[in-house]
């Protein structure tokens, strides 16, 4: 059982960075909207746990390292300009530009995704600093808590159309090549 | 009798604006770069700061960088204030409307009459 470097690399950026932040931040809204329904006490801010200044963490750092790897390592293979004459299949931009069936996976799909997903990490490393550093703030208005829910909120809905997309290109058009990893011995 | 109750003071919410704000506002200038890269030659070249990823890499780098720089600014001058915050939240999700909508391509293609 195979993979190639570029399907392990493809896949760390989807399902484990891309799929950990979806996840994280679906359960960063649910705290939120907790938090967010009864009448915290302006006066007692509640304090940060050190468990969700971990989580927060790792919420941040797996939204930057998706666009960031998603940016700098597969983009790059994805777009890679296919010589004349080239095998297409690991070409994936031409592969779907060439035809005008699926020339709108990347018009349409690859052109929104590569620029709405930058919009889930920035909103939601700022929602992670408000949570963390003025909870007092947070607790003591309530439109700063519905402001922050609804940038979470939107942070949420970037990643997933940014995912989505991906998960969907990626299935049409993958991203291959690259040197051959020795997963499981054959099993005939 | 006489019942003394502390009148708790709020805490100044100057920094959690100027988070807010300049989250908007970089969502907006990475909505901006990406179109007027799309549409401008001259521009998408010279936001080609790494050649394997295109003009995305300086569409992205610039947005950061003056979302960073907004926000460390905002946040020194209200580090101790305390603002309307509806109207600030009101042009940050403006902001971020603007900044969502110019992302989506259909919509980009048509401010550029593609």
């Amino acid at each position: 059982m195979e993979i190639t470097q570029r399907e392990l690399v493809t896949m760390l950026h989807g399902m484990l960075f891309g799929g950990y932040y979806l996840l994280a931040l679906f359960g960063a809204l649910v705290l939120l909207l907790e938090r967010s329904s009864h009448n915290p006490d302006a006066t007692s801010a509640q304090p940060t746990h050190r468990w969700q200044t971990i989580y927060f963490f790792l919420l941040i750092a797996t939204g930057w390292a998706a666009v960031l790897s998603g940016a700098y390592i597969i983009y790059p293979w994805y777009r890679a300009v296919a010589p004349a004459g080239a095998d297409l299949a690991i070409y994936p931009k031409y592969l779907l530009s060439a035809h005008p069936y699926t020339a709108g996976w990347h018009n349409f799909g690859m052109e929104w995704k590569e620029h709405i997903a930058w919009i889930a990490p920035m909103s939601s490393t700022m929602v992670a600093w408000v949570l963390l550093k003025h909870r007092a703030a947070w607790n003591a208005d309530r439109v700063v808590r519905r402001t922050v829910l609804g940038f979470a909120a939107i942070a949420f809905l970037s990643a997933a159309i940014a995912g989505g997309w991906g998960a969907m290109i990626n299935k049409k058009a993958p991203v291959q090549g690259g040197a051959s990893i020795q997963l499981m011995g054959s099993s005939q | 009798m006489t019942e003394s109750k502390l009148v708790p003071k709020s805490p100044a919410n100057g920094p959690v604006a100027a988070a807010v704000l300049s989250c908007g506002f970089g969502c907006f200038v990475l909505g901006v770069l990406a179109v007027a890269a799309d549409g401008s030659k001259a521009l998408a070249t010279a936001l080609n700061f790494y050649n394997p990823t295109g003009p995305l890499s300086g569409v992205t780098i610039v947005a950061i960088a003056l979302w960073l720089v907004c926000w460390a600014v905002l946040a020194a001058l209200w580090q101790n204030k305390n603002l309307a915050f509806a109207k600030v939240s009101a042009i940050a999700f403006l902001l971020l409307a603007l900044g969502l909508l110019l992302t989506f391509p259909p919509f980009g293609d048509l401010l550029l009459g593609h």
